[in-house]
């Protein structure tokens, strides 16, 4: 369902969080965090999901395991 | 003058919010055009070749003219932190190296902490006339922070020029905006015209909510930033290139990119060297690439210079350096302290001492016309290049073991030219020499004849005099240029009467590393 950030590669630079068109990137104790209940890995926005489009450091926004994928309301 | 003073109380428990500074600078009721600027440079005290109306805007601003960095200082500001691409000699855990340098972090600052940042040095530094937003960062990838901080500045501080760095992606959409502000400065760094060399250089851009790669991403880069050049320079706003040299990649390439901004209305190109090296974590920096050497970046610039104006000062300092350019004051003012601080914006102390440069300024272009008469009839083929030590002001006022960086000259029987700067590590730390300190000059040094400081110890001296570099301290607090040339007609004149053999004089190192202040 979601897109989240690995906290420990985070630069901070703060790119990612006014590209998110559901406002779920929030800045919290010095990096970037993911709310999964707002990330709908973009789908019906963009087709490339953002965060991971405009992150400098490859490999920092990743699809978050835990959660199930998004499925876009029918 | 003295006023000035008491704002550097810090820990004050009831600091002024900014707002209430802006009411007092508004109920002075200044303006921001002052009776005194006015009148001045009817003498081309440094001119050179630009146009009038380019020279007025660009006079104060340090990085723009070469001599004004003597006198004026700019600071920048790290508001903008988010980049839309990607350079190969960029590691964003750091600065943005396009304006300042690799290996830094600059303490990021939201926009009302920067304006009132700016305010508490601009009042305690009257030298301050140039407010940068650069990097970590592209500041148009961040509009609202870069826009929200120069519209607090200018509130307070009138008479403070705005300029802002970009890698020019989103620049034509901020054109107006940069209008409206009154920004009267916008540097660009363009570093290829051409998409395949760019396709090298930057793996990938992030335009229109997509990402894209190789020759395309820099094919869009590349139409976006000469678009936005010319745009802005149709609205007469003035555009400074930065180039970053790359060997093997793009320096050959530069001469061309150098005719393409030139036909489109920049007024300053600045090719600075690449800063490379493996602990900075740079794509190129890993993979073994290294920045030119001293020489090889002058050829450079030497090969563009018909072409238009360089600029050669530029030491590529830390996007949130505070101070005449080669030195740093940031901790001065960090975050903390400005803070805590009392701020009464002087507005009239500021103006006073920009007039006493204006007269300094036309005693120094005096003073080396009339070095240069006395060189007139004197006909050689000899060039050499002199190193200088100098905390600024335009004059030989810094002790040799002090020195932070040297500024070289370029001398003939045309006269005297300012041709760049090396950077180098304190000779002296504490009052030790550093063991191999004097070796790290003379590389750096290495293709000057000499070195005029204040003042040198017997040890470098000799030092520097088995590498066949005079150091001599007869123009100890003479103004520069008027002592090159003299120290040029006496080499001259000792060579003709054999008392020394001109040797034409190797290549240099250019300092790789962050430029810090111990
Ligand atoms: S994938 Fe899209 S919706 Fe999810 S956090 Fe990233 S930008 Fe926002
Ligand atoms: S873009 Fe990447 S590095 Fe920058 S704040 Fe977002 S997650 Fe962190
Ligand atoms: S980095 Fe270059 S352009 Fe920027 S302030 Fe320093 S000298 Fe000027």
């Amino acid at each position: 369902m979601a897109y989240k950030i690995i906290s420990s590669q985070c630069t901070a630079c703060s790119a990612c969080e006014p590209e998110c068109p559901n406002v779920a990137i929030f800045e919290k104790g010095g990096t970037f965090h993911i709310n999964p209940k707002k990330c709908t890995e973009c789908l019906g926005h963009f087709d490339m999901a953002q965060c991971v489009a405009v992150c400098p450091v490859e490999g920092t926004c990743v699809i978050d395991k835990s959660v199930p994928r998004y499925q876009a309301p029918a | 003058m003295q006023k000035l003073v008491q704002l550097l109380e810090f820990g004050a428990p009831g600091a002024k919010s900014l707002e209430e500074i802006r009411q007092q600078v508004a109920s002075a009721g200044c303006s921001s055009k002052g009776g005194s600027g006015k009148s001045s440079c009817g003498s081309a005290a440094g001119q050179g070749d630009l146009p009038p109306e380019v020279w007025e805007k660009v006079k104060n601003h340090p990085c723009y003219s070469e001599q004004a960095h003597h006198h004026f200082a700019r600071m920048h500001v790290a508001v903008a932190p988010a980049c839309n691409i990607q350079c190969n000699y960029c590691n964003r855990k750091y600065d943005c190296a396009n304006e300042s340098r690799p290996g830094v972090v600059s303490e990021k600052l939201t926009p009302e902490q920067a304006a009132k940042k700016v305010l508490a040095v601009a009042s305690s530094v009257p030298q301050m006339t140039v407010l940068g937003v650069a990097g970590p960062g592209d500041p148009l990838a961040n509009p609202q922070k870069t826009f929200k901080t120069f519209e607090l500045v200018s509130a307070t501080a009138p008479d403070i020029k705005l300029c802002l760095s970009t890698n020019g992606l989103s620049l034509p959409d901020h054109v107006d905006r940069i209008q409206a502000m009154n920004v009267d400065h916008v540097t660009i760094t363009i570093n290829m015209i051409d998409p395949e060399i760019g396709a090298k250089i930057y793996p990938w851009i992030f335009y229109n909510h997509r990402r894209y790669e190789g020759v395309e991403a820099s094919r869009i880069l590349s139409e976006r930033q000469l678009l936005g050049l010319e745009m802005l320079t149709a609205r007469g706003i003035l555009v400074k290139v930065n180039s970053v040299m790359i060997p093997g990649v793009n320096d050959k390439h530069l001469v061309e990119v150098n005719k393409a901004v030139k036909s489109r209305g920049a007024f300053l190109h600045n090719i600075m060297p690449l800063i490379s090296e493996p602990e900075h974590g740079t794509v190129y920096g890993l993979s073994g690439l290294r920045g030119p050497s001293a020489q090889e970046l002058k050829a450079l610039q030497d090969a563009c210079e018909g072409e238009m104006n360089m600029m050669r000062h530029c030491r590529q300092c830390r996007a949130d350096a505070v101070g005449l350019l080669g030195e740093d004051r940031s901790d001065e003012f960090s975050n903390e302290k400005v803070a805590a601080m009392e701020i009464t914006y002087d507005l009239e102390a500021r103006k006073a001492y920009q007039a006493k440069v204006e007269l300094e300024r036309e005693a120094i272009a005096k003073a080396k016309t009339a070095e240069l008469v006395k060189l007139a009839d004197e006909t050689s083929a000899i060039k050499i290049q002199v190193a200088i030590a100098t905390k600024g002001g335009g004059r030989v006022n810094e002790h040799f073991g002090h020195a932070h960086e040297f500024q070289i000259y370029e001398v003939s029987t045309a006269g005297a030219k300012f041709v760049g700067h090396r950077r180098v590590d304190l000779y002296c730390e504490g009052g030790y020499a550093a063991a191999d300190g004097a070796a790290t000059i003379i590389r750096a040094l290495n293709d000057c004849t000499a070195v005029l400081v204040a003042k040198i110890g017997i040890c470098p001296k000799d030092a520097l005099a088995e590498a066949g570099i005079e150091a001599v301290e007869t123009y100890a607090f003479e103004f520069i240029e008027t002592s090159v040339i003299a120290y040029f007609k006496d080499y001259l004149q000792r060579v003709e009467k054999k008392e020394i053999n001109h040797v034409a004089k190797g290549d240099a190192d250019i300092r790789q590393g962050a430029f810090t202040e111990a």
